[in-house]
């Protein structure tokens, strides 16, 4: 259908003939002399036009890649409710490595679920540090890509938790539906507000603290967190989508929540709204840190990489940690308020339960307890 | 003698008044409703602190970069998706071949995959638990949780738009003017260029604008491929809802506004083309 037809001798066209027909037709090889080209020339030289223009907006506006960039960049892979105090806690360390004499580093966030930011990492997110909500994440990255060492958790202190938090409630304003302990959230009308336990770390404190709570009232911990996920109406993805959805959307009458997140709902939505309500019991969580080994690109950029998780140890960060509502290790620098808001509370630790390395497949692994109670 | 007086035809073809009334009343408030009234409460948000809020949120690096981004990918993704989509239509309409219902299906695939089972099918594919992502990282080329990353997914995203618009208007339209355009020697090339391309350019245009206001607001499956990097991959809807996540919500909503303000500036400017060019378009008429 495209082949050039020729009629007639009245248009000169340049080329080899290809074929010549009895009736004067010729057919060409070459593009025939175009009478009236003018107008379609034109044309085609304005879409030139635009086209250059796009390539010339895509090279100025065009986030290139790294190109001849010399600046170390670290990026952070970090769960949910840490986003402001990384960004508090960047600012601080990208001070101190520069009054240190260091050239100045980028630094870059990167946050949601726990677990599904280690998937992401798995996936091949290049992170050079992780900062997630439980160890069991962590270990997952360790085992599936072998970018961690197995033995990751005992290279820093405190099994390399620089801040821990635990599980408190979060009620509306005045606590309508009376709730002071886990047995008021198994109530009839009651509306509990957690995230996935597949995808999110919090959650799983969350379960866990509930599966304390009924062993150490004799309950039996299976019907007890059964009935808890039955008042449960939305299971998001995160900490902080849960977190939105209980004050932004008005849905549900109580929040499991990170100590530090309700601190900061708090904060941020004002605390003539919501009131915390502490558990008797709870959990000590521990969000862990660590150098994602197989991903560090140079020496300048671990050198960077392990400085910027050390430095959490630092009084100053430690106190950061404490102004942004986690229970941190070194109160030496902090403020006096800082410290004072945290009660003192009866916390079970991972170990209660056999660590991580247990816990993750019997309660929250594929068919473990959580998809049993679940499913029914 | 006597006059005839003719009393006012009574229209027989319209409703009465009241109807009419009701019904464009009632869609006028269907429209302020689902259509005025949140992009007003978007707009309204934004401006929660003044100006001088929006500008402090505007000129937050994060949200420079996510401007950036989603421009860049805008102008990469339309017009290689414009080209793609009339290259398809083209074959559809003007050609016969085995297998043109099973094409048809295929452009209209991203249509019913929904975004996110399409960004992680490019995780699946490009990541590093694919033989293909080993591969890429072993020579240093990134492909998901990078600007190549999102761009796949835009592009597979908001493939159908314009290849949907040109199908029916170029197979409405038939051959018989591209033949009579070759039979009197034009090239394929020139054909294309004075036959075919005038003959669809309001469909090729609304295809372009529907592209663009997708790829630039396009949310599931690249949030998926992102990787959540604040100041590199992250772009205007990703960074909404980030900014609403932290709490920043004038944050949030200028970024949405200034969203918002792109997709009526197409509008606009669809508006504006059609106005001008209103003998054109009622002379033809194919739109």
């Amino acid at each position: 259908m495209f082949r050039t037809i020729e009629i007639g001798a009245r248009r000169r066209a340049r080329g080899a003939v290809r074929r010549r027909s009895g009736d004067g037709r010729t057919e060409r090889n070459a593009r025939p002399v175009q009478v009236a080209s003018l107008r379609a020339e034109r044309r085609t030289s304005r879409l030139k036009g635009i086209l250059r223009a796009a390539a010339i907006g895509l090279a100025i506006g065009g986030p290139l890649p790294a190109m001849a960039q010399e600046t170390v960049e670290i990026l952070n892979v970090s769960y949910d409710p840490t986003r402001e105090f990384y960004r508090a806690y960047n600012d601080l360390f990208s001070a101190w490595w520069i009054a240190q004499g260091h050239a100045p580093v980028t630094l870059r966030q990167s946050h949601g679920g726990a677990g599904a930011q280690a998937r992401a990492v798995i996936d091949g997110l290049e992170a050079t540090v992780v900062t997630l909500a439980l160890s069991a994440d962590i270990d997952q990255i360790a085992e599936r890509t072998g970018r961690i060492p197995a033995d990751w958790q005992s290279r820093l202190p405190h099994n390399s938790s620089p801040y821990t938090s635990t599980i408190v409630f979060l009620v509306r304003e005045g606590n309508p539906r009376g709730i002071k302990d886990w047995d008021d959230l198994v109530a009839d009308e009651v509306q509990v507000i957690t995230p996935n336990p597949k995808t999110s770390g919090g959650a799983r404190w969350n379960f866990l603290a509930a599966w304390a709570y009924a062993e150490r009232n004799g309950l039996d911990p299976r019907d007890f967190v059964r009935a808890l996920y039955r008042n449960v109406p939305v299971l998001d993805t995160g900490a902080r989508g849960s977190t939105t959805t209980f004050t932004q959307r008005g849905i549900g009458d109580v929040l499991l929540a990170w100590e530090n997140e309700a601190f900061l709902a708090l904060e941020s939505l004002g605390d003539d709204a919501f009131d915390i309500v502490v558990p008797s019991v709870s959990i000590l969580a521990e969000p862990p840190v660590t150098l994602v080994d197989g991903n560090i690109t140079s020496d300048a950029q671990r050198e960077v990489a392990e400085a910027y998780l050390g430095h959490l140890y630092s009084p100053e960060a430690q106190a950061l940690a404490l102004h942004h509502y986690y229970r941190a290790w070194d109160l030496s620098q902090a403020a006096p308020e800082d410290v004072a808001r945290f009660p003192d509370l009866d916390l079970v630790t991972i170990a209660d339960f056999g660590g991580w390395p247990v816990v993750q497949p019997k309660y929250f692994g594929e068919g473990g307890i959580f998809d049993q109670i679940y499913e029914d | 003698m006597s006059d005839i007086v003719l009393s006012r035809p009574v229209p027989v073809t319209t409703e009465p008044p009241l109807a009419r009334a009701l019904l464009v009343g009632l869609a006028i408030l269907f429209v302020a409703i689902f259509l005025f009234a949140p992009l007003a409460t978007v707009f309204a948000e934004a401006l929660a602190q003044g100006w001088r809020g929006m500008i402090a949120a505007l000129s937050l690096p994060d949200a420079q970069a996510a401007i950036r981004m989603t421009l860049s990918i805008a102008v990469i993704a339309v017009p290689l998706n414009a080209v793609f989509g009339i290259a398809a239509a083209w074959a559809i309409a003007k050609f016969d071949f085995r297998g043109k219902a099973f094409l048809i299906t295929l452009i209209d695939l991203p249509f019913s995959v929904s975004p996110v089972v399409a960004g992680l099918m490019l995780v699946l594919l490009f990541g590093a638990n694919s033989s293909l992502g080993v591969w890429l990282m072993a020579h240093d080329i990134r492909i998901v949780f990078a600007f190549p990353g999102i761009l796949l997914a835009t592009l597979f995203v908001t493939f159908p738009f314009v290849a949907r618009e040109l199908i029916p208007v170029m197979i409405e339209q038939g051959r018989t003017e591209e033949e009579a355009a070759l039979t009197l020697g034009a090239s394929g090339w020139r054909t294309f260029f004075t036959v075919t391309l005038p003959n669809i350019r309001w469909a090729l245009l609304y295809g372009v604008l529907l592209c663009n206001a997708r790829a630039m607001g396009e949310f599931g499956a690249v949030a998926v491929v992102s990787g959540k990097i604040r100041g590199e991959t992250a772009t205007m809807p990703t960074m909404v809802e980030m900014f609403f996540n932290e709490y920043l919500s004038v944050a949030a909503f200028t970024l949405a506004s200034v969203l918002a303000m792109l997709a009526l500036l197409t509008l606009l400017l669809k508006s504006l083309l059609e106005w001008r060019h209103a003998d054109l378009l009622a002379a033809t008429c194919r739109h």
